[in-house]
């Protein structure tokens, strides 16, 4: 190795050690007919899913066609905004911008007649005793904050039902 | 469904890295910050500035450092027409790779020449300095013309 001589204006001086080196990005996020219907249904209080004609699949959030089948899909159903945690996380990271108090909860939930899962946060429970299978309900914001994103769901709770059986949601997991 | 009615809003992914410089590009950014251009001497000879950690032929540990010129040649350019946001200036420049006196590489950075043909390879530039330098490659402001 050979050793790092510094010329002389730089040996009594605090060296530099790191940099920043942020990348942003602006997008403009286009959401298409069927992801726009969707975000409207979630402006109404209502979770709305668009089923496959060809696989009978209820896809959620809905693009307007089948992921599976690449069909265009078109039947409107409406969901209720209860269902089970497919899948979840435990965030014990803190990032830029968030405001979450660590540690919380992630979640795929998979609402009772969907066939897909939405992204939600989970509360009301203590981080360790969330569980795949756990019946959960929307807690929404007031009426008069609903609009057209995700965010109108602020978080889901636990029903209190008994916990769903694995076989019911493994093609889901 | 009418096209006025698809809905559209602004998204941002961003991303506050920061990392660590390890023990040569220190230096090299410790220097822009009071004022001097370093590079380091390869095993063949050659210095090059930016410098770095490891020798690119033999993959030896570099250490030499070698106090550059502020001023240095244009070795390739292309015209910036329409500068983004946070690019180094705001109006139209060149993005040059400089050949710093003394080195044998060059380092990237914008030239402020008000118009592409005022611009040429092999013409010589200097350093324009920012007032307040942090250490950081935008310690250097842009390249003007010499």
């Amino acid at each position: 190795m050979s050793p790092l001589m510094l010329p002389p204006a730089l040996q009594d001086v605090e060296p530099v050690r790191s940099i920043r080196t942020p990348a942003r990005l602006d997008y403009t996020f286009t959401a298409g007919r069927a992801t726009s219907r969707f975000l409207r249904g979630i402006q109404s209080h209502k979770i709305l899913g668009e089923r496959c004609g060809t696989c009978g699949k209820v896809i959620l959030p809905p693009r307007g066609s089948c992921p599976i089948d690449g069909v265009p899909t078109s039947e409107q159903v409406e969901l209720p905004d209860r269902g089970i945690v497919t899948t979840f996380c435990v965030v014990n990271v803190k990032f830029s911008g968030s405001a979450m108090e660590l540690p919380y909860v992630c979640a795929t939930v998979l609402p009772d007649g969907g066939d897909m899962g939405l992204f939600g946060m989970i509360q009301e429970i203590p981080f360790d005793q969330v569980r795949m299978g756990m019946r959960v309900e929307a807690v929404w914001v007031d009426d008069d904050q609903l609009t057209h994103d995700l965010a109108s769901i602020k978080w889901w709770r636990p029903t209190g039902e008994p916990d769903a059986a694995y076989e019911t949601y493994r093609e889901h997991v | 469904m009418a096209e006025a009615e698809i809905l559209s809003a602004p998204m941002v992914v961003e991303y506050p890295f920061s990392r660590t410089v390890g023990p040569v590009q220190s230096a090299f950014l410790t220097g822009l910050r009071e004022g001097l251009v370093l590079g380091v001497r390869t095993g063949d000879g050659r210095v090059l500035c930016p410098p770095v950690e490891y020798d690119p032929v033999t993959s030896e540990e570099l250490g030499e450092l070698v106090t550059l010129g502020v001023e240095g040649t244009v070795t390739t350019w292309s015209w910036e027409p329409s500068p983004r946001p946070n690019q180094p200036l705001d109006r139209p420049f060149a993005w040059a790779l400089v050949r710093m006196d003394g080195a044998d590489t060059g380092l990237l950075h914008a030239l402020d020449a008000g118009s592409p043909d005022r611009v040429s390879t092999g013409m010589r530039v200097r350093i324009r300095w920012q007032d307040q330098r942090e250490g950081a490659i935008t310690d250097i402001a842009c390249f003007e013309p010499a």
